[in-house]
């Protein structure tokens, strides 16, 4: 197995005069897990058709290992694609299933048909060989007493298991996944996440995996690459994407319940904070701060540096581990959203659903009117110690 | 549930339960309901083959007043007749030729049409169009065309320094002639019904195809479109045998069963015996085996191909 890393170069895909792609640049490593997630309708899966050369772009160039692919046709590019609905031959047994992609490889398009093709001579061995194949391949995704069933008699894991054995027995270079756990339950989904984990780490080849879900995108990947509007707008580690969001779509996009957003004059309002924080505030930014950085307690308590909000509870919503708070800022009627643990919920005592959340100036993030993240100098240096609690 | 029957009195619930249409009716209420249909099932398919078959087994000749049993007689003489068994024969040939021919040509429109860019809609209304056309009246249309002096396609022939060649004249050929009538009468059909099911097979199915290496049109077509089109294909070669084997109007325009008897099919003579010769009995025993044999296809097609079809 070799694997290999897969760049992407400004690529451009217009239909008339609709774009779906502009300059979407990526640089897949080695052996890297990485996951295109975005919104539907962001480009993620035209990107990835383009890459298995099923969909020529209008312009930019797709390189594996640094060599140019554009000019090869899909099955000459030693790539493999597993679709969300599976796409297997229903009228082939799962063992014909997974074989198709090493028969039209190994064997003339004579020997090829159907009965009578067995009757030619000199490809015996290249049968049995393949037959061997697919033995080795189904007991990888644990289908070997599946192999002479056909589709239809499959549960849908099960045929995403075939789809995956049928990518896997190519030996590719590079694993192209397009929302393969789309049409599974939410049970299976987990358990196939933690499969195609696994698979990815026996194999150790490329895989380019596309999804609309962020819980698949965090918890997979080596990387993510985020994308809106037909480009990429940050590549970056799942912490990387939680922790230092480049774009206010991207700190939205992560991160559920979804993070909080403010105008700075709103933040420049309330209590406490520094005069370091308040000099900041004087442009007009986007403050957003994870609604875990949130700290809650029912008197008001006056520790330096901290932004201080009398809140009215709204809403609570209980989530087994964490409770989710839905608050109402009194003095000028923002919506915040908290998260605590279920136990300090527990401790907590708001009379009259009244409390005061406290922020750490370190937690916020900013950004600029274009969406751009703007760096808050002078509160850097407590923001080495990241979040107190993530997830 | 809204707010306000959560607070309705409990004393409400019974009534309700008791006025609630579905699982509770009792049965003389689903058998009144379906009695309409029953009877007209019953009069309008049921009791005419009912009729069809007392009269297979009668003397009754058109326009009498009386009739007499007389058992498997009608039988008997149609095993003896060789117009039957030449129409029998007839009938079959020519559904040999249809069948293949319009399902052929059918799957073939199909898949060109669909494949177009630009276009598609007009040309599959343009092969439409003889199915919606009368086919008396076309019939008429083609014994013009194919006639063995006057008919443009042999002007053509001649001009080309090649021998005319008339159908409808030559035995060996009529019963082709009029295939072909009904080959591009059916084309059309069977391709909207191919269009219908190439439009089902998910377009992943070609990715996946193409990344496995079927690339190649003629590989695609073998290994995706033909075995999902199972399904349709079945149905289009039942309604096509059906169709094909119901042959009478071209017959009984064009060659009214000649040259020398070279076009007599079952359904034209079953006419000539019971409309011409009032021989209703017999033209009933007739009607009889073709009702059998058509049976007899569409349980053996679905039968065996049924298993082969559906995944």
């Amino acid at each position: 197995m070799m694997s290999a890393g897969v760049e992407l170069d400004r690529i451009e895909k217009t239909y008339g005069a609709t774009t779906t792609l502009r300059a979407a640049t990526l640089d897949v490593k080695p052996g890297e897990f990485m996951t295109l997630v975005g919104p539907s309708g962001c480009g993620k899966s035209t990107l990835l058709r383009i890459i298995a050369g099923l969909l020529p772009q209008t312009s930019g160039e797709v390189r594996i290992d640094g060599t140019s692919i554009d000019h090869l046709a899909p099955r000459e590019r030693d790539i493999a694609m597993v679709f969300q609905s599976y796409a297997l031959y229903p009228h082939m047994s799962v063992a014909e299933n997974v074989a198709t992609p090493l028969k039209v490889r190994r064997l003339s398009r004579m020997a090829r048909l159907p009965a009578l093709g067995r009757l030619l001579p000199g490809q015996a061995r290249t049968r049995r060989e393949i037959t061997d194949e697919v033995r080795r391949v189904a007991d990888l995704v644990e289908i070997g007493p599946l192999l002479e069933r056909k589709p239809a008699a499959l549960s849908g894991g099960q045929r995403q298991r075939v789809a995956l054995a049928r990518a896997i027995i190519r030996d590719p270079r590079v694993f192209l996944m397009d929302e393969p756990l789309s049409n599974l339950d939410a049970r299976l989904r987990v358990t196939m996440r933690a499969e195609i984990t696994a698979l990815h780490r026996r194999l150790g080849a490329t895989f380019i995996y596309v999804t609309h879900d962020q819980t698949e995108a965090m918890t997979m990947s080596s990387r993510v690459a985020v994308m809106m509007d037909g480009t990429i707008i940050q590549c970056s580690t799942p912490q990387g994407l939680y922790e230092a969001p480049e774009d206010l779509r991207v700190a939205r996009f992560i991160g559920s319940p979804e993070i909080n957003v403010m105008a700075s004059d709103t933040v420049a309002g309330w209590e406490g904070g520094n005069t370091r924080l308040g000099q900041l505030l004087q442009r007009p930014l986007h403050i957003a701060f994870r609604p875990e950085a949130v700290r809650l307690s029912a008197e008001s308590a006056a520790q330096t540096d901290m932004l201080h909000l009398s809140c009215h509870i709204e809403r609570t919503e209980r989530l087994g581990h964490d409770v989710l708070l839905f608050l109402r800022v009194l003095a000028d009627g923002a919506a915040v959203t908290a998260r605590l643990p279920a136990a300090d919920f527990a401790r907590l005592d708001a009379p009259g659903g009244v409390l005061t959340a406290s922020l750490h100036p370190a937690d916020l993030l900013a950004f600029g009117a274009n969406g751009k993240r703007v760096a808050l100098p002078g509160l850097t240096a407590a923001t080495n110690r990241g979040l107190s609690h993530v997830g | 549930m809204s707010v306000e029957t959560t607070g309705a009195p409990r004393a409400f619930a019974p009534r309700l339960r008791r006025k609630r249409l579905g699982a509770e009716l009792p049965g003389w209420i689903a058998y009144a309901l379906a009695a309409p249909s029953m009877m007209l099932l019953f009069l309008l398919m049921l009791l005419p083959i009912a009729v069809m078959l007392v009269m297979s087994l009668t003397n009754y000749r058109f326009g009498d007043l009386s009739y007499a049993f007389v058992g498997a007689e009608n039988y008997l003489d149609l095993a003896d007749d060789r117009t039957f068994w030449r129409a029998l024969s007839n009938t079959f040939v020519y559904v040999a030729i249809v069948v293949p021919g319009s399902v052929a040509l059918g799957l073939a429109l199909a898949v060109m049409t669909t494949g177009l860019r630009r276009g598609r809609k007009i040309y599959q209304m343009i092969f439409f169009l003889p199915v919606t056309a009368t086919v008396v009246a076309m019939a008429t249309v083609w014994k013009y065309l194919l006639h063995g002096t006057i008919g443009p396609f042999n002007l053509v022939l001649q001009s080309l320094g090649l021998p005319a060649i008339d159908f409808f004249s030559d035995p060996d050929l009529a019963l082709t002639g009029l295939a072909i009538i009904n080959i591009w009468s059916l084309a059309g059909f069977n391709m909207v019904l191919f269009a219908a099911g190439l439009t089902a097979i998910p377009s992943e199915l070609y990715d996946a195809a193409e990344i496995d290496g079927l690339s190649e049109p003629l590989d695609r077509f073998f290994s995706v479109t033909l075995p999902l089109l199972g399904p349709t294909t079945l149905f289009v070669i039942v309604t096509s045998t059906i169709t094909a084997f119901k042959v009478f109007d071209t017959v009984a325009v064009i060659t009214r069963g000649g040259p020398r008897g070279s076009t007599d099919v079952l359904l034209y003579t079953t006419y000539l015996e019971g409309f011409s010769y009032f021989r209703m009995g017999s033209a009933a025993a007739m009607t009889v085996v073709f009702l059998a044999i058509i049976m007899v296809f569409a349980l053996l097609q679905t039968w065996v191909l049924d298993k082969k079809v559906h995944y």
